[in-house]
């Protein structure tokens, strides 16, 4: 017997969307989380909701995380009003500080190629001299040369997020399989088959969602995913009194009040334990440039994380030729993307097929006769 | 004896001790309120783990007052709900 109309293997933010998702379609549906001695980068993030850096030479990618942006209001309202649990959504635009003419120079041509790209949607940005980001923030260091806003972006806390998704899956009846690692799996054409928790479930969907864990999972579907993990550092300072009026790309302050310092990256494979000095030192210096004040703040924690990282940093959204049913969901801006995850990935999920738009996110344009 | 401010009383203490002995010995009715609910707090373990002699000392706030010895002259002011940044 089968009332499982979906499996969905990882429990992170990207599983957990996409089961909320495919639940409000009145889906069935488990959803099979391995333990804590997974790479966890839903549980490690900065928490960002932020537009105005993705896509550059992808429209695509840019369109689907604007219309994530977009969605993320209903997703957070959704989650408010089914769990009283509050992402803390907030989006009122958000910033990126130029410390020398040459970053300036190259946001300006990022940000002009986004608009060129943008199509009908055209694409709203400016970019801000000293004085104007002056009125905009406080107490700004006096090495900023300039800076970018759009009115997209925004953040979010990512464990509440994460929570409020959680317990939404289960209250709707939905099946959470903790501490379950799926190794093996049987598949058929719309029947696949997956032991766990001593059990077999079956359900004619699957969708890979694991994370870092997808590389060695996808292959058993007939797909591809080419993942290594980046590492990230994140600083947090004692909270203080609310200051920053919206975030940055390096600098947000939460809801509680603490200051999230971090947009750092390093090949470290995948070593979360070791935490690098210079890195933090270069990410705490870079902040108290931007704003001098941040080095009377007390640090309290710091941590790293490993992003979920494809070969050219988009999302890859796919799935199975040789075994129809069977669907892969990977990013490294599961925050971001929560909204798009939910509610337009999971809907084309439930109906069956990826729609032809997001073709270009599969896995396919790895290979290398493609690039050829 | 060292004399400090506690807030803007004078007070002698011997030295060595912390600055929240300082502050029990002040009779200051609260050190600081809490962020979220504003409650008044006044030292309480003594040994650095319950942060309820949070203060503004010597012009740094969200000191542990307990974790720090006193010196002539120090300046060991009360703090209001969450610090500035
Ligand atoms: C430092 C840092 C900062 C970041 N900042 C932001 C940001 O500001 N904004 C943003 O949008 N994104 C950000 N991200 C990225 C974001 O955190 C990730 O995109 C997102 O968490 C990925 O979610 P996921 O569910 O794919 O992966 P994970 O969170 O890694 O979850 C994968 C899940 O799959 C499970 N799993 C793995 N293998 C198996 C298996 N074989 N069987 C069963 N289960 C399995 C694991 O238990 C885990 O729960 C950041 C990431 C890092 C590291
Ligand atoms: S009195 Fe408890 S930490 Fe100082």
């Amino acid at each position: 017997m089968s009332a499982t109309d979906a499996i969905v293997v990882g429990g992170g933010l990207v599983g957990v969307a996409i089961a909320h998702g495919l639940q409000r379609q009145g889906l069935a549906v488990a959803l099979l989380d391995e333990g804590d001695v997974a790479h966890r980068a839903s549980r490690g993030n900065f928490g960002l909701v932020w537009v105005q850096s993705k896509g550059i030479g992808a429209p695509h990618y840019q369109r689907w995380t604007r219309d994530s942006a977009a969605e993320w209001p209903a997703l957070a309202a959704t989650l408010r009003e089914a769990t009283g649990i509050d992402p803390a959504l907030h989006q009122p635009g958000g910033v990126t500080l130029c410390l020398s003419e040459a970053e300036l120079a190259e946001r300006a041509e990022s940000l002009a190629r986004l608009r060129r790209e943008s199509g009908n949607a055209g694409y709203e940005y400016r970019l801000l001299d000293p004085a104007a980001l002056r009125e905009m923030l406080p107490g700004l260091g006096p090495r900023v040369v300039g800076g970018s806003y759009t009115p997209y972006d925004g953040h979010a806390s990512p464990l509440h997020l994460l929570r409020a998704l959680h317990t939404a899956f289960r209250d709707a009846g939905g099946a959470y399989h903790p501490n379950t690692t799926v190794a093996t799996l049987r598949p058929a054409p719309h029947d696949f088959a997956v032991e766990a928790a001593g059990t077999t479930l079956r359900a004619p969907r699957l969708v890979l969602a694991a994370g870092l864990g997808n590389a060695a999972l996808a292959p058993l579907v007939g797909l591809s995913a080419p993942l290594r993990p980046e590492r990230g550092q994140i600083i947090v300072t004692e909270r203080a009194a609310p200051v920053l009026p919206m975030p940055l790309v390096n600098i947000r302050q939460t809801g509680e009040g603490s200051l999230l310092i971090g947009n750092s990256a390093e090949e470290a494979g995948f070593d979360t334990l070791t935490q690098s000095p210079p890195v933090l030192r270069d990410m705490a210096r870079r902040a108290v440039l931007c704003f001098p004040w941040i080095a009377g703040l007390n640090v309290v924690r710091a941590w790293s994380a490993l992003r979920v990282m494809s070969p050219d940093g988009r999302p890859i959204y796919d799935q199975s030729e040789r075994f129809p049913g069977a669907f892969l969901a990977t990013c490294h801006s599961g925050v971001t993307l929560a909204a798009a995850h939910a509610r337009l990935l999971a809907p084309m999920i439930a109906a069956g097929a990826l729609t032809t738009a997001m073709s270009p996110f599969g896995a396919g344009r790895f290979d290398v006769q493609n690039a050829a | 004896m060292v004399e400090v401010l506690v807030g803007d009383r004078p007070v002698l203490v011997p030295a060595g001790a912390s600055a929240a002995a300082a502050v029990l010995l002040s009779d200051l009715p609260a050190i600081r309120t809490t962020p979220v609910s504003g409650a008044p707090r006044l030292p309480y373990c003594m040994m650095g783990v319950c942060f309820d002699c949070l203060a503004e000392i010597d012009g740094v706030p969200n000191r542990q007052a307990c974790m720090v010895t006193v010196a002539p002259g120090m300046r060991i002011a009360p703090q209001r709900g969450v610090r500035a940044a």
